[in-house]
């Protein structure tokens, strides 16, 4: 893997008055790398250490990549962000975001995405899929490129023009260009998917000059297509893998056969990310199959519909937390993993989003607030439950890692299963 | 923490005679001047600008952002409040404060502008205002009393006496009614006024553009010695020329020793002016309402994100700015923001709200450090590079005793 030398960033990020973090002789500058510190014993789950290299956080897998909006969480701004424990440091940008504004010549002349969305000490991954803004389905794809729908209509992007975006952004990784295709596809387009995006994996590494690249696995729904792109992707020099086409359509009981047969072909000590799994079982059942890095849609999702998350995150947590009626449940709008601030029952309720929670919105505002938020469309409402949501999603990354530290995630993932159902 | 503002609290009622405030002048230049004004939540300085936070918020910030940015005082609007959550909800939550997490200071309106401008039925009667509910359409009516009953129940530091409003630009015998009206009206408010020594009651002097309405009213108001004064009925429309020259007859005629608050002013050019007529606080939804439009208040003026040239520009907002969106981020992205996603909005308010914060703060610092005219000097070389400064600013100045004739073009200084 090449890094860039620092002290080429810094000579062109000069002409601005961004901090920069360049300042380290080129003898202290570490790699991305990534180690295994336990492994279950029941399944593929581990858990292990990101390293980003140095100024970079170190990120203990499995990990959350939080989702963006031109570079920017929609709701936090960057010194909430900074704020949140356990710390938000991940973020996943799309460079699919960055096709029509700012210039790519202007994006490295700052130094790269780090130094222009003001995160220089955040992990920044690129993946072009990204089901907020713009979504990838296969359709318009040609030989050419990728189609994506983007707010300025659907653009085909090819991997020449990816790289030009990845060169300039400078990811700390990222991942190839894909042909992601739905499941429903014929096993022709499949298999079209397939050679495709390992022609644009090798395309993708002849141009690459910055960050870890991940080779991204496809095959849809179909196990023989699964492991031979997974096994010529394994070929390739990679510093990990990334599992595309999840969460398009296939069935709960072919997603852990489709995982089972990639995972299987891919070498055991690099990390591996996976888009498009991001809801709570989603994410154990990913973790389960051997999944280090994942992305999520879900505290996002939650927030935009005036929804904070309070599940509880070990069994312990659960014995503390309130017990709501089934009766209540329907009338609050809410259930026993998370609760509807829009109802009117929150309107004079002075208690925190979760009483267990230490986020900033929890220490500092209450139910009945956020509810008038909410209820006055006001954006601090979105802020302020974002803050929660996600410190509470991170959360629960942390409770999974710390299961398999224990080497008990299974116990976690059905007790966690059987108390959602 | 909670024990000293327990203390001051007591410290205050006790020694303002049933005033919740303090006002300590610290240094002159001419009229302008540089005060502590010391209320129940927080000790300000003056000149000092007030963000408004409608319902309880400004616009997407944290009550922590708002402190980081320098805001000592927000404003709350009564007449949403009112609407929701409600006054009795609020003050069953221990008032506004609590609500909203917000420590520092606070100043709610009287509702009735709100009311005579949000609602095409509102009517004004001896009583109080008339007005659709509009929820659910019944006639209501907000009495003076009631203003203050529900100002009460919010708990903000300073509250305002309902005035009778009228449009400015409206000329004739409409002007001269609403005024005695609202001198009628503030002795109704002050027998409603439920804690006076908790909360501090401004009256509001009106009389439109009319040199001798607004003589009798500030003579009334300040017969009733209230803890400040407001001057209101401006901002609305007239030209800029009345404007100061209202600004600067009420600001003769106020106490020296009282807060002077000119409501509704918030362009960066008019507090300058106004602070240097012997104005104190401030108060506009310009920065925040001008952020969401992609405008960025910056000492040249004006910057328009949206604007293509933006596109390409990587220097900050404000090379002299220190917030946090100054340290962060270049136009360029900002640019790309603005257009699409909310955060671009947020982030300029956060910036203007800080640009605001720092114009008054400059004037509170450079009235105390002796150098007023030479900041209102380069304030005016900033904003008119070419020197093409309004008549209506030089006119005021002049009255103010400060000499703007080197920042003028020689074709202006002439004419
Ligand atoms: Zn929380
Ligand atoms: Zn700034």
């Amino acid at each position: 893997m090449k890094v860039e030398d620092p002290r080429n960033l810094r000579s062109i990020g000069d002409s601005t008055s961004i901090r920069d973090i360049w300042d380290l002789p080129s003898s202290q500058i570490m790699k991305f790398s990534f180690s295994v510190r336990v492994w279950s014993k029941l399944d593929r789950a581990r858990t292990g250490t990101l390293n980003l290299g140095t100024g970079k956080p170190l990120a203990d897998t499995p990990c959350l990549l939080l989702t963006t909006r031109k570079g920017l969480p929609a709701f936090i701004t960057p010194e909430l962000l900074d704020e949140i424990y356990p710390a938000a440091n991940l973020l996943q940008i799309s460079p699919i975001h960055f096709l029509e504004t700012p210039p790519t010549s202007l994006i490295s002349g700052v130094g790269g995405i780090h130094l222009l969305v003001g995160l220089p000490e955040y992990g920044l991954a690129a993946f072009a899929r990204d089901s907020l803004m713009c979504e990838a389905n296969g359709q318009g794809t040609t030989k050419l490129g990728a189609a994506f729908e983007t707010s300025g209509g659907r653009r085909l992007v090819g991997p020449s023009k990816y790289m030009e975006l990845v060169n300039a952004l400078k990811p700390d990784f990222w991942g190839s260009l894909p042909d992601e295709v739905p499941a429903w596809v014929s096993t022709k387009r499949n298999r079209m998917s397939v050679d495709r995006t390992l022609n644009w994996l090798d395309h993708c590494l002849s141009l690459h000059s910055v960050g870890a690249i991940f080779g991204t696995v496809v095959g849809g729904v179909d196990l023989e297509l699964r492991m031979h792109s997974a096994q010529e992707t394994a070929k390739r020099r990679v510093s990990g893998f990334s599992l595309g086409g999840f969460g398009l359509g296939e069935s709960k009981e072919e997603r852990a056969a489709l995982l089972e047969v990639a995972i299987e072909r891919l070498p055991a000590e690099l990390p591996r990310h996976v888009s498009g799994l991001g809801m709570p079982e989603e994410v154990l059942e990913a973790v389960s199959a051997g999944c280090d890095i994942l992305d999520s849609t879900y505290p996002h999702t939650l927030t935009t519909g005036g929804y904070a998350m309070t599940f509880p995150l070990s069994i312990q947590d659960e014995h503390d937390s309130e017990k709501l009626s089934i009766e209540e449940c329907a009338t609050l709008g809410s259930d026993s993993s998370k609760i509807n601030l829009r109802s009117m029952s929150y309107r004079s309720d002075t208690s925190p989003l979760l009483k267990s929670c230490e986020c900033h919105a929890c220490c500092k505002y209450s139910r009945a607030y956020i509810h008038h938020l909410l209820n006055t469309h006001e954006m601090l409402a979105q802020t302020l439950l974002d803050i929660h949501n996600v410190t509470h999603y991170l959360r629960f990354f942390a409770a999974i890692r710390e299961a398999i530290s224990q080497n008990s995630f299974d116990q976690y993932k059905s007790w966690f299963v059987s108390r959602r159902r | 923490m909670t024990i000293l503002c327990a203390l001051k609290r007591a410290h205050l009622c006790t020694n303002s005679l049933g005033m919740a405030l303090q006002f300590e002048i610290l240094a002159r230049y001419k009229r302008a001047r540089a005060a502590k004004l010391t209320l129940p939540h927080f000790t300000c300085q003056t000149p000092l600008f007030m963000p408004v936070g409608t319902q309880g918020t400004v616009k997407g910030l944290t009550s922590s952002q708002l402190e980081d940015a320098g805001c000592q005082i927000v404003l709350g609007n009564t007449y949403h409040l009112a609407l929701r959550p409600g006054a009795d909800l609020l003050e069953q939550l221990g008032g506004l404060h609590h609500f909203m997490n917000w420590s520092r200071a606070l100043l709610t309106d009287s509702g009735g502008f709100q009311m005579v401008s949000l609602l095409h039925l509102a009517d004004i009667t001896e009583a109080g205002v008339t007005f659709q509910s509009p929820v659910d359409g019944t006639s209501m009516l907000l009495t003076p009393e009631e203003s203050i009953h529900i100002q009460n129940k919010i708990g903000a530091d300073i509250i305002m006496a309902l005035d009778d409003v009228v449009k400015t630009t409206i000329t004739g015998p409409r002007i001269e009614e609403a005024m005695y009206r609202t001198l009628r009206w503030i002795d109704r408010c002050i027998a409603a006024h439920s804690r006076p020594s908790e909360q501090n009651l401004f009256g509001i002097v009106q009389g439109g553009l009319d040199p001798h309405l607004r003589d009798v009213c500030c003579q009334g108001l300040v017969d009733r010695n209230l803890p400040g004064y407001a001057i209101g009925g401006l901002a609305g429309g007239e030209d800029k020329d009345s404007f100061w020259r209202v600004v600067a007859q009420c600001t003769a005629q106020l106490p020296e020793d009282k807060p002077r608050y000119v409501m509704g002013v918030g362009f960066p050019l008019d507090i300058v002016v106004c602070s240097a007529l012997g104005a104190d606080m401030y108060d506009c939804v310009y920065p925040t309402r001008t952020a969401r439009f992609g405008t960025a208040l910056i000492p040249e003026g004006m910057l328009k994100l949206k604007n293509a040239d933006m596109a390409t520009d990587v220097r900050p907002l404000d090379a002299s700015c220190s917030c946090m969106v100054c340290k962060r981020y270049t136009r360029a992205y900002l640019h790309t923001l603005v257009t699409r996603e909310a955060m671009g909005s947020q982030l300029i308010s956060y910036h203007n709200v800080a640009y605001m914060m720092k114009l008054n703060n400059d004037l509170h610092k450079s009235i105390l450090e002796g150098c007023f005219p030479q900041f209102v000097q380069g304030f005016l070389r900033m904003q008119f590079p070419k020197g093409n400064v309004p008549l209506w600013v030089c006119n005021a100045m002049e009255v103010a005793g400060i000499d703007i004739s080197m920042c003028l073009s020689p074709e202006v200084a002439s004419s």
